[in-house]
């Protein structure tokens, strides 16, 4: 476990380093990252005049969802989008073998080799929003509703990051996957609105299908109180069910990989 | 250390007809053919040897070395290297072998070596003062300094080379695959590449497979040769051994004093080509001295010269005729 840890600080200290290489890089990130949020909010407030509601959802319950969508939002672009993208890349140009090689998980290599910074004003942003929407929306903020908060972030960000990885994995059969992770961050975006705002069928879908109402709506609610505590193991369940499921369809994929040809 | 046994390897390859028209077909009904990248393929290789591995491209060399490491299953065969199953790629066996690929690289591109040298040691589970120490040996064995703290992106492609070296004998593997190990390079940094391999063999008594397709790599580091043609084992012997086996007669050319006719140089080996006073047979490397002495004997002879074909044309023109 420690040989584990320290090259994780190593992974991440290099994928600082190779990120402050390119300073203008990171301005331009930051930047865009600014504008998405504002584009968003602005969207969501055109859904809105006073007093009025979306889907049963108030402007500050809305802006939970869209803070949480914004947290997760953040870590796709600090941890999901440069590792799992990467996974495409190394299958094309055959440096996986390198992976394979080393005497470590090839998952975890794969699922932490880097880090992307320009992230986490996202996160905290995302974070932000939802302290503020949670506090206009008359949250009464306890240890407990603190601790659901911090469970149901865990929980959607390891469903989303299994999801991911599967798609990713598959690029050992197709080798090129962008566009299905293209969809898989479309999809993602719907979870910026509660769920409520959706048409039935889009709206199980998204529970059933594609948790994607367990990303954002779900923990939005049961902070609200709107949710049992129930939906919150549903959560976790889920959740340890989607990465079991990742883990062994990378098992099963490296099976069939015969790597690119020299 | 290596150990092969009736080794295979069976792809499965689409098969698309060029054209939107076969494109559009492939896409709704895939054809799949079977190709065989090795075939039968059984051979030893004892601790501390450097064995060069020859083939045409194409010619099933990084399948085995492949198979070798772990990275593809065989379809049928044993394999056995460093008294481990390659294909199960435990930690343990993979802390004993490494894999150098020419045209690949593992090292951040826009990172200086040393950092990857150090995720490197990370990952291997070898202590910050060992690798310290280590990379400080290779380091100067490899001729590498001040270029270790330079993005890798700004060295050139000797340097980085060298340095692709470094972060694989990292560990000390016991157990070296290297794979067109001098691609690209210039003659002096393929030397120098060289050189440090032979040296590297020499101090740690690590076993070797190397591909290349330059032969003064193989003359140079390998008195084995294995040669791999069409997917099966072809040769497994010393060099020189193939060089007969491919050649097994010698060119002598002789100026004359005076001209000769074909019939004075009957029973002399194959006569391949009289004009005037020069002349060229081929004559077998058993009877070659008994045939120069003759010549000598009955012959104004102004001039001869015995020549080997070089192996590497020998090789070619095997390959070209697919003549194994």
């Amino acid at each position: 476990m420690g040989r584990y840890w320290r090259t994780l600080r190593r992974f991440w200290g290099t994928a600082v380093a190779v990120q402050l290489e390119y300073q203008a890089n990171v301005l331009i990130e930051l930047l865009a990252v600014a504008m998405s949020l504002s584009g968003s909010l602005f969207l969501l407030s055109l859904f809105y005049g006073p007093d009025q509601t979306l889907g049963g959802w108030s402007w500050a319950q809305a802006l939970m969802v869209q803070g949480l969508y914004t947290v997760f939002d953040g870590m796709a672009t600090t941890w999901l989008r440069p590792n799992l993208g990467a996974i495409v890349t190394h299958v094309r140009e055959g440096t996986l073998d390198f992976v394979l090689l080393k005497p470590i998980d090839s998952q975890f290599w794969l699922s932490l080799r880097t880090l992307s910074p320009a992230g986490l004003p996202e996160i905290g942003l995302g974070l932000g929003l939802l302290a503020w929407g949670s506090h206009q929306a008359g949250v009464v903020f306890t240890l407990s509703s603190f601790f659901t908060v911090l469970v149901m972030l865990l929980a959607g960000g390891l469903i989303l990051y299994s999801l991911w990885f599967l798609i990713a994995a598959t690029s050992i059969w197709f080798v090129k996957t962008w566009n299905a992770t293209e969809v898989l961050r479309a999809l993602l975006a719907s979870g910026r609105y509660p769920l409520n705002a959706y048409p039935p069928a889009l709206r199980l879908l998204f529970t059933l299908v594609l948790p994607v109402a367990f990303l954002t709506t779900v923990p939005a609610q049961v902070l609200l109180g709107e949710a049992a505590a129930p939906m919150l193991s549903a959560g976790l369940a889920l959740a340890v069910l989607f990465f079991a499921a990742a883990r062994a369809f990378w098992l099963f994929a490296l099976r069939f990989y015969t790597s690119a040809s020299s | 250390m290596i150990q092969v046994e009736g080794l295979s390897k069976i792809y499965r390859v689409a098969e698309k007809q060029p054209g939107l028209a076969g494109t559009l077909r492939h896409f709704i009904r895939r054809r799949t053919r079977d190709v065989t990248a090795v075939q039968d393929v059984s051979f030893r290789i004892e601790p501390g040897e450097m064995v060069g591995f020859l083939g045409a491209n194409g010619a099933g060399k990084t399948t085995t070395l492949k198979m070798l490491c772990g990275l593809i299953h065989p379809s049928a065969g044993e394999v056995q290297v460093a008294g481990h199953r390659p294909q199960r790629r435990q930690a343990e066996f993979l802390r004993r072998i490494t894999l150098v690929m020419g045209q690949k690289q593992q090292l951040l591109w826009d990172l200086p070596p040393m950092d990857s040298l150090r995720v490197n040691a990370a990952v291997y589970g070898i202590p910050d003062a060992v690798a310290r120490r280590r990379i400080k040996e290779l380091a100067d064995l490899l001729e590498l300094g001040e270029e270790l703290t330079r993005p890798v992106r700004k060295l050139s492609l000797g340097q980085r080379m060298k340095a692709e070296l470094l972060a694989a004998l990292l560990h000390e593997p016991e157990v070296l695959f290297l794979d067109e190990p001098t691609l690209g390079l210039d003659v002096n940094a393929q030397a120098r590449v060289r050189q440090f391999l032979a040296e590297y063999n020499r101090r740690t008594g690590a076993t070797v497979l190397l591909t290349s397709h330059y032969m003064a790599d193989i003359t140079a580091l390998c008195p084995r040769v294995l040669l791999i043609h069409q997917g099966r084992l072809f040769h497994d012997g010393p060099l020189e051994a193939l060089a007969d086996q491919l050649a097994p007669e010698r060119e002598v050319r002789l100026e004359l004093e005076s001209p000769v006719s074909a019939d004075d140089l009957a029973g002399l080996g194959r006569l391949e080509q009289l004009e005037g006073c020069d002349v060229r047979l081929l004559v077998p490397r058993d009877q070659l001295t008994a045939v120069v002495a003759q010549l000598l004997d009955r012959f104004p002879v102004r001039d001869l010269d015995v020549t080997d074909p070089p192996i590497e044309e020998l090789i070619g023109g095997l390959f070209r005729q697919g003549r194994v």
